[in-house]
């Protein structure tokens, strides 16, 4: 004797059960998907390599040339930040011919009522307040808040500052250094904006704490997917609710 | 242009008992020390038996005279001794014979004879708070000395941070308001020599090509002239293989302190400083504070006494009064924002906990048929 979905179907009905039926809408298109993961990895080498430029590693024994451990652990770093770098100005082509979710990283519905009132709500669920939180097919307006300052407005600011840094080394003239060496005077000198760059990747890291946190947990308890978004692209809700 | 009566570089330098093997000899020295081509000592020389000589005039305002001492012991005796006729000083109140009214005299008549030809070096700055009161020479306020002589000039070299960036006297808080040249004088060309104090080689080097091209050496961003401060002493150092290597001193008497290990971790800002002292070096070539084995405090950098310690390399942020270090309050943030995010999920699990008990218990507990749920609990 085996029960088939349809029996249970049935039993559900019969003890008044509403149906919960499982729609899907495909919301992150795979270049999407792939230059999340892609900025995943390089922000997480970058935040590594970072902290031990700025605090090196305990002295390496024997004679110098024997070892390159600060070359490479710079190499990494701006390896990384290429790959960052170029991943970023990948997003901003396909925000133009993405599709409509592939602009929320770009665009910030700051005048419009709802947006804030929808934030607040997410806050709201997020203190508990609120017994439920609301669906959103991309990003919900607390999140999208999130990413629009920590990845757009932090990732320009990490890699002004990163290259600037950068153009110390490849030197006057380079294209570095005319494209972004006027932020070093501007901003003081080389050492300001070395510290402005570490306080940056400190943000960031914050961030990625919550973000993995409350993707994880959004996954958990909200009433549609998260992670596996991120994985397949299709965005699951797990009732048909409003 | 100066009447024909005024004297050459060289038969200045001859009148001052320079023989002229000693002049050839500059002349070379000093196309090597710009980077220049061999074929260059002889225009250096040319330039120098047949332009008229442009007078300089110094004037030092709130300074400690470290530019001067570093100056008069320019490393090759030779250098120094030329470019002291050489330029035959019209005018600096630290080191001329003449004084007071006598004194002022000449830098009248210099602003008048040379009008538009002649280069001010300032070392020091004007203090601007209690109507420049704080720096007074000749008994007047030095802004106004400083205005006046700059009116006419050709151009002005700033002599050292103080004139620069403003130096310790700008430092935070500033009670007299000392502020660097070029915020007190905008409608002349500037060229800022920084470092307290600069070196002594990269002094004259930039007097002897303003003089002897009668143009602006190439400048940065910053107004630094580029032959010398294009790039960072780390980039130059000769302790960069132990940074790359990553080999660093950890403490003042460690093996690694001994073995002249990168100073990297006990602060040192040759990572930021843009000088020529790893490759200049001081007192005649000896050595320059990395190779006594201490870190570059970044003397030459804007603002150097604000940015925090000497000895730390992430260097503590300013906020409103308050000090913060990146990586102190990045740790504690991330800390914190770990606990919170560990309490968070903790309480979230018993939410959800919570609202799976009550699901089990009520079959219908869909919020929208929650009035019933609730009467059955009860």
């Amino acid at each position: 004797m085996s029960t088939t979905p349809e029996d249970l179907l049935r039993e559900r009905r019969r003890r008044n059960i509403p149906v919960q039926r499982r729609t899907a809408v495909y919301v992150y298109q795979a270049p999407l998907r792939i230059w999340h993961w892609v900025n995943a990895l390089s922000i997480t080498v970058l935040a590594v390599t970072g902290w031990f430029i700025a605090n090196p590693p305990p002295s390496m024994p024997g004679a110098a040339s024997d070892h390159f451990l600060m070359g490479y652990i710079r190499f990494f770093h701006f390896s990384a930040a290429y790959v960052f770098a170029a991943a970023f100005v990948f997003r901003l082509y396909w925000a133009f011919v993405g599709n409509r979710y592939a602009r929320q990283l770009f665009t910030l519905p700051f005048w419009r009522k709802s947006f804030w009132e929808e934030l607040w709500h997410e806050v709201r669920w997020y203190a508990f307040v609120e017994k439920e939180p609301r669906k959103y097919y991309g990003h919900n307006p607390l999140a999208h808040l999130f990413m629009v300052v920590i990845i757009t407005v932090g990732g320009i600011m990490m890699m002004i500052t990163g290259f600037a840094l950068y153009a110390e080394q490849t030197g006057l003239g380079s294209w570095q250094d005319q494209l972004f060496g006027w932020l070093i005077p501007l901003v003081g000198q080389s050492q300001d904006v070395r510290i402005w760059h570490h306080w940056g990747m400190w943000v960031i890291t914050v961030f990625v704490m919550l973000h993995v946190y409350t993707a994880i947990r959004e996954d958990v308890m909200s009433r549609q997917s998260l992670i596996s978004t991120m994985i397949s692209g299709w965005r699951m809700f797990k009732d048909d609710r409003p | 242009m100066p009447t024909a009566t005024t004297e050459t570089f060289y038969e200045v330098m001859r009148r001052q008992g320079i023989t002229r093997r000693s002049f050839i000899k500059f002349c070379s020295l000093t196309a090597t020390a710009l980077g220049l081509a061999p074929s260059f000592a002889g225009k250096i020389a040319h330039a120098m038996e047949t332009k008229p000589r442009t007078p300089v005039l110094w004037l030092h305002g709130l300074e400690c005279t470290c530019c001067s001492e570093s100056f008069i012991r320019s490393a090759h005796p030779l250098v120094s001794d030329v470019v002291l006729s050489m330029i035959s000083l019209d005018y600096d109140d630290l080191i001329m014979a003449s004084a007071g009214h006598q004194a002022e005299a000449i830098l009248e008549e210099i602003t008048h004879k040379y009008k538009g030809n002649y280069i001010l070096a300032v070392e020091g700055n004007p203090p601007l708070e209690q109507e420049g009161m704080s720096c007074i020479i000749a008994g007047r306020p030095f802004v106004e000395q400083l205005q006046e002589v700059a009116k006419d000039c050709k151009a002005i070299i700033s002599w050292g941070s103080c004139a620069s960036w403003g130096c310790v006297q700008a430092a935070r808080p500033n009670p007299t308001r000392a502020t660097p040249v070029h915020e007190v004088i905008r409608d002349k060309p500037i060229i800022k020599v920084p470092g307290c104090p600069p070196i002594a080689e990269v002094m004259t080097g930039v007097l002897t090509y303003m003089l002897t091209f009668e143009r602006i050496p190439e400048l940065d961003r910053q107004g630094r002239p580029v032959m010398f401060y294009g790039q960072r002493i780390h980039d130059k150092c000769y302790r960069r293989p132990h940074f790359d290597a990553g080999q660093f001193v950890e403490d003042w008497d460690d093996e690694a302190a001994r073995k002249g290990y990168c100073l990297y971790k006990m602060g040192c800002k040759g990572p930021t400083t843009y000088n020529a002292c790893s490759t200049v070096r001081w007192n005649n070539g000896v050595s320059f504070p990395i190779q006594s084995g201490h870190g570059c405090i970044g003397c030459s950098e804007d603002g150097f006494w604000d940015k925090g310690s000497f000895y730390q390399h992430t260097t503590d942020t300013h906020v409103f009064g308050v000090e913060a270090n990146a990586d102190k309050v990045g740790l504690a943030a991330a800390g914190v924002v770990g606990a919170a995010i560990g309490a968070h999920a903790a309480y979230s699990a018993i939410a959800l906990a919570r609202h799976k008990v009550a699901g089990n218990a009520d079959p219908t507990a869909d919020r929208k048929s929650s009035h019933a749920g609730a009467g059955d609990q009860q």
